[in-house]
């Protein structure tokens, strides 16, 4: 009688779990995507995309994951993480090369080391702590010592310069922090296949890691789940972007013109594996080659005026899905082009890789940003020096492509954010601006600045300005000069002679805007990747970092710095007191017996000064313990014989 | 990267941003510091003068003249100022933009005011000299015993050992031995109305000197924050960039866990020989105060050739109670050789780097070790002196008695 009640409750709870499940995998989904995109210095880039997203808390506040990282979901909801960015990177993006003037190189082009910024959703005091649990966390899961980033001298809060963000911005850069694969694992494994299907796979670690540029990175976003924002939920962008240079000995040797012919290239020749199929779990799983504007627009010259049949200049070894052209009615250059392979059909027995040979030979070069930015150190000897940040022209602003507002009133608007540890005590007054190798007043160019002087042990130094450029500028180089501090030495790095590392500057052109459209014309949802290229995001580049070298003191000294310090401190005191402590008796017996040494002439003062000296010395001594100097010795004699026999008994007995 | 008083900075702030036409922009700061290097100069001269009118006076209430004869007819302020302008250090720290010319003299005012018995004056420039480096805080003793007693004069036991002998002498002497021994009898009492007076000064003036850097600071922070900048910056040693001390390099080095044990050890060892000093000289306020700045010099955090400057000026005008001291020779050596190794070393280590931090360490440490000497060796001697004139006074006693 009892049994059947309990069953159907059973019944009812299994059912209303799968119910509940079945809405969230609804909501949840994972997509992934690759990027390939050749390069003009005959290298590659491959740039993995996996968006991750989950819909806001249920009701209850309770959340149950089927493709979302718990451990991701639960540092959101404890430390309110409204945005966060962590990226590790090893390698410079080069930017005169590899491009400054598009999506690519302003989201995903990252300074040297970690990065991490966040965005709280937190009352402003309690910034700082949701800032410090959060290092602390990441580090964790990242295997990363990004807990470095805890301590206020390592992170700042920029105001405007670097993203709007009224004070619950944080932003930390540790530029010497090695990137490995024991980073990449862990992040790998927030991903619903880890890399044991899908595109994932294709990361070999020895390909990656033996790349020019890598940079992996993770974008969260979380909206609160009142606002009416687009995307509700959190969404995780985890991006990969290597730079691969292809192996070109298999290249086809028919042409003459072997040595420009660009290297041919396939995936299982850049990463050494292909792809066998797509994630199961990913709703969509696609690889797109694109060629960028500058190239398309040489193949176009190659062909000749005849269509835009530029496929006549290579050839692909799968044929693509859909070929996706850029939207591109301001600029005069061309427009780029995207063709999309989707993974879907392949499978373990036909897998997919994408190969591309070049038939003809192709030169051209990437877009860049307006000005290039380059920055040194200056100044010799270990006290002081100055850092300069050098703005030099691309050669586009005349035609100017992208320029939002600056065709109008041209100037030409350059934000730079630097923040500059410590123990680089730079002084902000001596900020010298020339503008075409000619000293200018700054207050004539410099439109907005915040500075926040750097207080030792504390907090580090940071500026944001906005530098209001006039269009034909052809160089601008800002100074500022700075003293270099000293250590305690347990707080040198262990190979303190190598220098320290000043964290890049970043410099953005707000009225610059890269963007890509492409035509969505089905209905149904965009690839994740394509509509982050369509958001506008002002150009944003990160110059070197700079490797400073710190006066050290000797490390192998503290005992004997003690010891002598306190030697001599010790001195200074016993003499003093001895000194102030010398009876009247005692001192007039002394200078008696001097008195009877100094008779004679002054020439040989010091010599009879000396021997009066020596005979009071000598003199002293002699006269009380004559008699006690025997018993002294008679003791002594004891204590060494009793000493002796002690350690022959111990040496019969022990020994 | 500032650390002093505010007021210094709305002072000399202004003067480093404004320029004459046509000169070099420090030019108008320098400028001041070489007025406050010459009035400082001024008034060593004047308190020079003071102090061996003084001397002379007692050594003639003593009836020891013939010691006076024997010693230089030089006047020892003209030395003193002398030895301050031309000193090396005080041009270096002059020409360096160091604010310790501005320091140096307001710790000179101090001194020369407790002489002369200006009671706000002094005052003054002991709140000031404590307001802008806080070592100068332990001249109140010295100045206090200066105002009291008046300035250096040998031991009080003479005078009254004088005093009961001339007593003794049953009236035999004439007016002049009875006015001496009433001007004795007046010297060794210790008047009270100028210490008074003078807490009374300083305590106004802090109260001012509090308010201008209070009013200073608001925008920036509170008066406590100010503080902490200054005085906290003075006494917990953050700034470890070389000096010509050694305990920048101590504390970079030192131990964490030990660093603050050794920190209030150093701070103590200055208090430490306040009360001994101040017992054995007591009626030698100003050579009490020359020894407090140059153990206060030897012993600061933040050293500089401005404290050394300091103490080397005041060291000539104790030219008459120096005269027979140890090592003069050796010590002037140690100084020619300390001042010209240091630089080489700092630019061997710093600049070209090819030195060591131990080679300048070295030549700081050799430093410490003559200003040492020279302190234990000044303060023998003069406590020689002193005995010395004892001895004189009581031959002469006896002489006159017999």
């Amino acid at each position: 009688m009892e049994l059947p009640p309990r069953w159907a409750f059973l019944l009812f709870l299994l059912l209303s779990s799968t119910k509940a499940s079945g809405s969230a995998v609804d909501k949840e989904e994972f997509q992934e995507e690759l990027l390939l995109k050749p390069l003009p210095d005959r290298k590659v880039l491959a740039h993995f995309h996996f968006e991750t997203r989950a819909p806001p808390c249920n009701s209850n506040g309770r959340r149950h994951h089927h493709l979302f990282p718990k451990a991701i979901s639960q540092m959101v909801e404890k430390f309110r993480v409204k945005e966060m960015e962590l990226s590790f990177t090893q390698g410079r993006w080069n930017y005169e090369r590899w491009g400054g003037f598009d999506t690519m190189s302003s989201n995903n082009a990252k300074p040297p080391g970690v990065e991490l910024w966040a965005v709280f959703d937190v009352p402003k005091e309690q910034v700082d702590a949701s800032w410090k649990n959060l290092t602390h966390t990441l580090s964790g899961l990242f295997c990363a010592s990004i807990n470095f980033l805890e301590s206020s001298t390592m992170y700042s809060a920029p105001e405007w310069s670097f993203r709007q963000a009224s004070g619950s911005l944080r932003y930390g850069m540790l530029p010497r922090e090695a990137v490995c694969t024991e980073n990449l694992t862990p992040w790998l494994k927030l991903l619903p296949c880890r890399d044991n299907a899908g595109l994932s796979a294709l990361m070999d670690r020895p390909s990656i890691y033996t790349s020019f540029y890598h940079s992996q990175r993770l974008h969260l976003t979380s909206n609160a789940s009142d606002l009416e924002g687009l995307n509700p939920g959190i969404v995780l962008e985890q991006t990969l972007t290597v730079v691969l240079h292809p192996s070109s000995q298999r290249t086809s040797l028919t042409h003459i013109s072997e040595s420009y012919l660009q290297p041919s290239w396939s995936l299982s020749s850049i990463f050494g594996r292909k792809v066998n199929g797509r994630c199961a779990l990913a709703k969509s799983s696609k690889v797109y080659l694109q060629l960028e504007r500058g190239l398309v627009s040489e193949l176009e010259k190659n062909i000749g005026s005849e269509g835009y049949d530029v496929e006549a200049n290579f050839e692909l070894s799968v044929n693509p899905d859909r070929v996706l052209k850029e939207e591109n009615s301001r600029h005069g250059i061309g427009s780029s082009l995207l063709y999309e392979f989707s993974v879907d059909k392949y499978s373990n027995s036909k897998p997919f890789d994408l190969g591309l040979t070049w038939k003809f030979p192709v030169i051209w070069s990437c877009q860049q940003a307006p000005l290039h930015a380059i920055r040194f150190l200056m100044g010799s000897g270990n006290e002081r020096g100055a850092i300069a940040i050098l703005l030099k022209s691309t050669d586009l602003n005349d035609s100017s492509p992208g320029a939002d507002s600056a065709s109008d009133g041209c100037e030409l608007h350059v934000n730079i954010f630097q923040i500059v540890p410590w123990y680089i005590r730079v002084y902000y007054h001596s900020l010298q601006l020339f503008v075409d190798d000619q000293l200018k007043a700054v207050g004539a160019f410099v439109e907005k600045i915040h500075v926040m002087p750097s207080k030792d042990k504390i907090s580090p130094g940071m500026m944001e300005m906005v530098l209001k450029l006039p269009c034909g500028v052809k160089s601008a180089a800002l100074t500022l000069d700075f003293d270099k501090g000293f250590l305690h030495i347990d707080e040198y790095p262990p190979d303190a002679n190598q220098g320290f590392d000043i964290p890049s500057a970043a410099i953005s052109f707000p009225n610059f805007h890269a963007s890509m459209h492409f035509p969505s014309n089905d209905s149904e949802r965009e690839s994740p990747m394509l509509s982050k290229f369509q958001e506008s995001s002002p150009v944003l580049s990160y110059t070197e970092v700079l490797l400073v070298p710190l006066t050290t003191p000797d490390f192998s000294m503290p005992y004997n710095v003690i010891t002598i310090t306190c030697t001599v401190f010790a001195l200074y005191f016993g003499s003093l007191l001895n000194v102030l402590r010398q009876r009247v008796g005692e001192k007039e017996r002394l200078l008696k017996s001097k008195a009877a040494a100094v008779k004679t002439g002054r020439p040989s003062e010091l010599l009879s000064r000396l021997l009066a000296k020596l005979r009071g010395r000598s003199q002293e001594p002699s006269q009380s313990p004559s008699e006690s100097s025997p018993l002294i010795n008679s003791k002594l004699v004891l204590k060494v014989l009793l000493m002796a026999a002690l350690a022959v008994a111990w040496q019969y007995y022990f020994g | 990267m500032y650390h002093g008083s505010p007021l210094l900075l709305s002072l000399l702030g202004p003067l480093t941003v404004k320029r004459i036409e046509g000169q070099p922009s420090h030019l108008l700061c320098s400028l001041v510091f070489v007025i406050a290097d010459i009035i400082s100069a001024l008034l060593i001269r004047a308190t020079g003068h003071t102090l061996q009118m003084a001397y002379r006076q007692s050594l003639n209430s003593l009836d020891i003249v013939d010691l006076l004869k024997s010693s230089d007819l030089l006047s020892s302020g003209d030395i003193a100022a002398l030895v301050y302008l031309w000193n090396p250090f005080t041009i270096a720290a002059c020409v360096g933009l160091s604010t310790s010319p501005v320091e140096n003299l307001v710790v000179i005012l101090a001194l020369h005011g407790a002489c002369k018995g200006l009671v706000p004056l002094a005052a003054f420039g002991w709140v000031m000299s404590t307001h802008l480096s806080l070592y100068p805080a332990i001249l109140i003793i010295p100045v206090i015993l200066l105002l009291g007693y008046g300035p250096d004069t040998p031991p009080r036991k003479l005078f009254l050992q004088k005093g009961y002998g001339k007593n003794g002498d049953n009236h035999s002497s004439d007016n002049c031995g009875q006015q001496e021994t009433n001007q004795s009898k007046s010297e060794v009492t210790f008047s009270w109305r100028p210490v008074v007076h003078f807490l009374f000064w300083s305590s106004l003036w802090s109260a001012y000197v509090l308010v201008l850097c209070s009013i200073s600071v608001k925008p920036h922070g509170s008066l406590w924050e100010m503080f902490q900048r200054t005085y906290g910056f003075i006494l917990t040693m953050e700034d470890m960039s070389p000096n010509i001390g050694v305990l920048w390099y101590f504390f970079a080095e030192v131990f964490d866990f030990f660093r603050s044990f050794f920190m209030i050890v150093f701070h103590l060892n200055i208090l430490f020989m306040i009360l001994p000093l101040a017992i054995r000289l007591k009626h030698r306020p100003c050579f009490l105060a020359f020894i407090y700045i140059a153990i206060s010099s030897m012993l600061k955090s933040y050293p500089s050739v401005g404290d050394s400057a300091l103490y080397l000026g005041l060291l000539g005008l104790f030219l008459d109670e120096l005269a027979d001291m140890k090592f003069s020779f050796f010590l002037l050596c140690g100084y020619i050789g300390v001042s010209l190794l240091s630089p080489v070393m700092h630019n061997l280590w710093i600049w070209r780097g090819t030195g060591n931090a131990n080679f300048y360490y070295a030549t700081g440490m050799a430093y410490a070790c003559l200003q040492i000497i020279l302190v234990v060796e000044s303060v023998s001697a003069v406590l020689n002196h002193d005995r010395k004139l004892r001895k004189l006074s009581v031959t002469k006693l006896r002489d006159g008695n017999s």
